[in-house]
């Protein structure tokens, strides 16, 4: 009963709508772009009453928001934090650092597009977005999470080759672990 | 019969506990949003929030005792709850009383933290180390003018049930926070670091510590933590109405008097800073101690 085809739908639309309304967030404030989280999350735009709210540690968290560039030094650690969260998680690109590098697009140390080394569900382009902007993409998240299109971490673990071949090379010293899904 | 009407009702008072806890916990977020002029999340927004959690996979295994840590805490919150009276002359099942029980559940209460602490010890994560020492070191603060209150209390009164405590409230019918004044300010100040808002929010502090003991459990973990802490949070306002606002005689006169007394940690944590380990326990061992001193003469002389 519980297993067949029609219940399972049901429950999926139940946890989206749980998902869709509780969303934990992991600011990781690499780029200047962490300066535009407090006020979305403070007394004039106020993003907890969407559910959206601050979380401390990456376990606890389901979106990890990469706030601007992302030099090869700190790309190494965004990814361990990534590797460290639990499932369903979802990952926001903040910024146009994320998408093509932005103003950082000539230089040496910096990656020019996130979603070659993790799958990126919602981008969310400006330099700086505003805190509308920032509320627009948690509701753009929010809407592809309810319709269940949220599935860049599934895309992760069906591509980790190729993700994990892009992110050895900008780190040569990557160390792997072992996976077991 | 009498089994299953005592498991029946013990599973009502847990299903109650968490219920109400789990709303005291979204109303404090509304409260604490309109304070600071936002909006604020629904009232129901932590139940959205325990079942996202309990949704959510869990890989995590940093040994045993990390599993068992969330557990220890939720069968200490559980057992206390089936300690207290919910309400008064047996109107809730009566789950478990017991002559001496008030002693029981001054150890009771801190084996649940205690339990937390192996298992924030064994993840190694040195945020949960930090948090734990600081959680100790607070309970050691916030513990004596607590067990001096209670202790202020059964002296008074020659008794060490809280049911019989109960009584004496109806028979004389003035509350015990009249009759025991100096045990209910240092009860209530005590109480101010229990439930761990600001100022005491020491132990889980979010941007200081990575939420301290917890910072390695998500998930089901978490879910388990908030959902005992909401049942914990529960039986210790019922135990406070019981011991010193004369209990409840149904379940509405219970949550307002327990909401009522709630509102003092939670208004004076939305409008302060938070304190530093030492002065946290500066505090406990100053005032608090001298009203319990104070308490414990008033019992023995009057």
């Amino acid at each position: 009963m519980i297993n067949d085809k029609n219940s399972q739908k049901i429950v999926d639309i139940i946890q989206n709508w749980a998902r869709k309304h509780s969303i934990w967030v992991l600011a990781y404030g690499t780029g200047c772009g962490a300066i535009e989280i407090p006020p979305t999350m403070t007394s004039r735009y106020d993003a907890e009453r969407l559910g959206v709210r601050g979380a401390a540690t990456p376990r606890q968290a389901d979106v990890l928001l990469v706030t601007g560039y992302l030099t090869t030094k700190t790309l190494k650690r965004v990814i361990r934090v990534y590797e460290q969260m639990q499932d369903p998680k979802f990952v926001i690109g903040f910024g146009s650092c994320t998408i093509n590098g932005g103003m950082y697009y000539d230089s040496y140390n910096t990656i020019k597009l996130l979603d070659k080394y993790l799958p990126v569900d919602v981008y969310i382009n400006g330099c700086m977005p505003r805190p509308e902007a920032v509320l627009a993409g948690f509701g753009k998240l929010q809407e592809i999470i309810a319709e269940g299109r949220a599935n860049g971490a599934q895309k992760y673990k069906d591509n980790l080759e190729w993700y994990k071949a892009n992110q050895k090379k900008i780190i040569p010293s990557l160390l792997t672990t072992d996976y077991n899904w | 019969m009498d089994l299953l009407t005592n498991i029946l009702g013990a599973i009502a008072t847990i299903i109650l506990a968490f219920v109400v806890g789990m709303s005291y916990g979204g109303i404090v977020r509304k409260i604490t949003a309109r304070v600071h002029n936002r909006l604020g999340p629904p009232w129901y927004q932590n139940f959205i929030d325990a079942y996202k959690l309990f949704g959510k996979t869990t890989a995590i295994h940093h040994g045993w005792m990390q599993i068992m840590g969330p557990a220890f805490l939720m069968v200490s919150s559980v057992v206390t709850l089936m300690f207290v009276p919910v309400l008064n002359n047996g109107g809730w099942f009566t789950n478990l009383n017991f002559k001496g029980d008030l002693i029981f559940l001054l150890y009771l209460m801190v084996f649940g933290p205690l339990g937390m602490a192996l298992g924030a010890g064994q993840t190694g994560n040195p945020n949960s180390a930090i948090g734990v020492t600081r959680g100790l070191s607070q309970m050691v603060g916030f513990e004596i003018p607590w067990v001096m209150a209670l202790v202020a209390l059964m002296i008074q009164f020659n008794t060490t049930t809280i049911t019989g405590l109960m009584d004496v409230q109806q028979m004389s019918g003035t509350w015990l926070m009249f009759s025991s004044p100096f045990a209910f300010i240092a009860a209530v100040l005590a109480m101010l670091g229990m439930f761990r808002y600001s100022p005491f929010d020491i132990v889980g502090a979010p941007t200081e510590l990575a939420s301290g003991p917890v910072s390695e459990n998500g998930g089901k973990f978490l879910f388990t933590m908030m959902s005992s802490g909401s049942i914990f949070s529960f039986v210790k306002l019922t135990l406070y109405v019981d011991l010193f606002m004369g209990g409840a005689d149904n379940l509405i006169i219970l949550l307002i008097k327990t909401f009522s007394i709630y509102m003092i940690p939670v208004l004076y944590g939305i409008v302060s800073p938070r304190y530093r380990t030492e002065q946290a326990i500066r505090f406990f061992w100053g005032w608090p101690l001298f009203f319990g001193i104070l308490a414990i003469l008033y019992a023995a002389i009057f």
